[in-house]
């Protein structure tokens, strides 16, 4: 299995994306270059989270127009599953290819902190290894998360379950002070109709190992894993102590 | 020619920092001022024959990149005439 991580002027979680992909989860990684006009023959394409083009005029709209978008897309159309973490998430949702569009914090502030999210969907390539309502504890970093679109749109993404992740409390209730930015319905990742694209504030990948204080993020990569890599693939040592310890927790 | 754009967020999305604006006001004893909404502001400058030219082009560039459409609308101004 092979991953691409696609660097823009101004990303900054690429290397911890390309380091679970390849020293944690054993994947085959590349970095690619938000110029470049190919994917590599990548089988997972993943925008990490960052600062795309400064964030300038609003989070993502520059990163929309990079060459390496068109591929991007291309993929997605054709059933490539796809992960925005983050900015990344900025940028699926400016390019359309996931509906509605971030505001700044409800706070104004800057959150930095771990929450709690629970796995709703598992039909998605990025959580079938998790279990239904999986509550994971992985950090957010970001300055406009507030989730919003129409009521429409929020009500055809309920009814389809396009919701994979939502803040909510350790327990599990998706209460208003589990909400750490004023997205609506608690709103912390999506997927698309064909549910091959995934997109989410928190950052799985900044929780992959115990010694940064949480392995729980693990989950979405060993999803991967399973959906593309075949279902033998066996998780290297390193990954496997980490996702026992998640089994433990 | 000068064209200007002001983008704004839609009435019916909420606008965290209009309303923290306008919480700074109160505290500075602006009672009379309601409400506050923040907004981005452009100006062009295009190079093309007519003024229904450069709204033709300067829209287009609102809807494809100046302005989001989900949280966002904007109004243009070229010379002294106001657009939609």
């Amino acid at each position: 299995m092979k991953v691409a991580v696609v660097v823009f002027p101004g990303s900054n979680c690429d290397h911890d994306a390309y380091y679970v992909a390849k020293d944690v989860i054993g994947a085959d990684a590349e970095m690619i270059w938000h110029k470049d006009t190919s994917l590599g023959g990548a089988d997972v394409v993943v925008l990490p989270g960052g600062f795309a083009h400064g964030d300038y005029l609003r989070t993502g709209a520059i990163a929309r127009f990079s060459p390496v978008m068109n591929e991007v897309k291309k993929f997605a159309a054709a059933g490539g599953p796809v992960i925005g973490i983050c900015n990344g998430f900025q940028v699926l949702l400016e390019a359309g290819l996931l509906p509605g569009a971030m505001l700044r914090n409800r706070s104004l502030k800057y959150q930095c902190e771990h929450v709690f999210v629970k796995v709703e969907q598992t039909d998605t390539p990025f959580t079938l290894a998790s279990r239904k309502d999986q509550i994971l504890r992985i950090p957010i970093a970001h300055g406009e998360g507030n989730y919003y679109a129409e009521a429409d749109v929020v009500a055809r993404l309920e009814k389809n379950r396009q919701v994979v992740f939502r803040y909510t409390t350790a327990a599990g209730e998706a209460s208003a002070e589990a909400n750490p930015n004023g997205s609506l319905h608690n709103i912390a990742g999506l997927c698309n109709e064909a549910r091959n694209v995934v997109g989410l504030m928190p950052h799985p990948e900044r929780a992959c190992e115990l010694a940064v204080g949480s392995a729980d993020g693990l989950v979405l990569f060993e999803s991967i894993l399973r959906s593309v890599g075949g279902a033998a693939a066996p998780l290297p040592a390193k990954a496997s102590a980490a996702a026992g310890a998640v089994a433990n927790r | 020619m000068r064209a200007r754009v002001f983008v704004t967020l839609k009435p019916s999305v909420f606008d965290p920092q209009g309303t923290t604006v306008t919480e700074a006001l109160h505290s500075l004893g602006y009672d009379a001022v309601k409400d506050v909404r923040q907004g981005k502001y452009f100006e062009l400058e295009v190079d093309a024959g007519t003024v229904a030219e450069v709204k033709r082009i300067v829209a287009e560039a609102a809807d494809k990149l100046l302005a989001n459409p989900v949280i966002e609308t904007y109004r243009i101004e070229v010379a002294e005439e106001v657009v939609a």
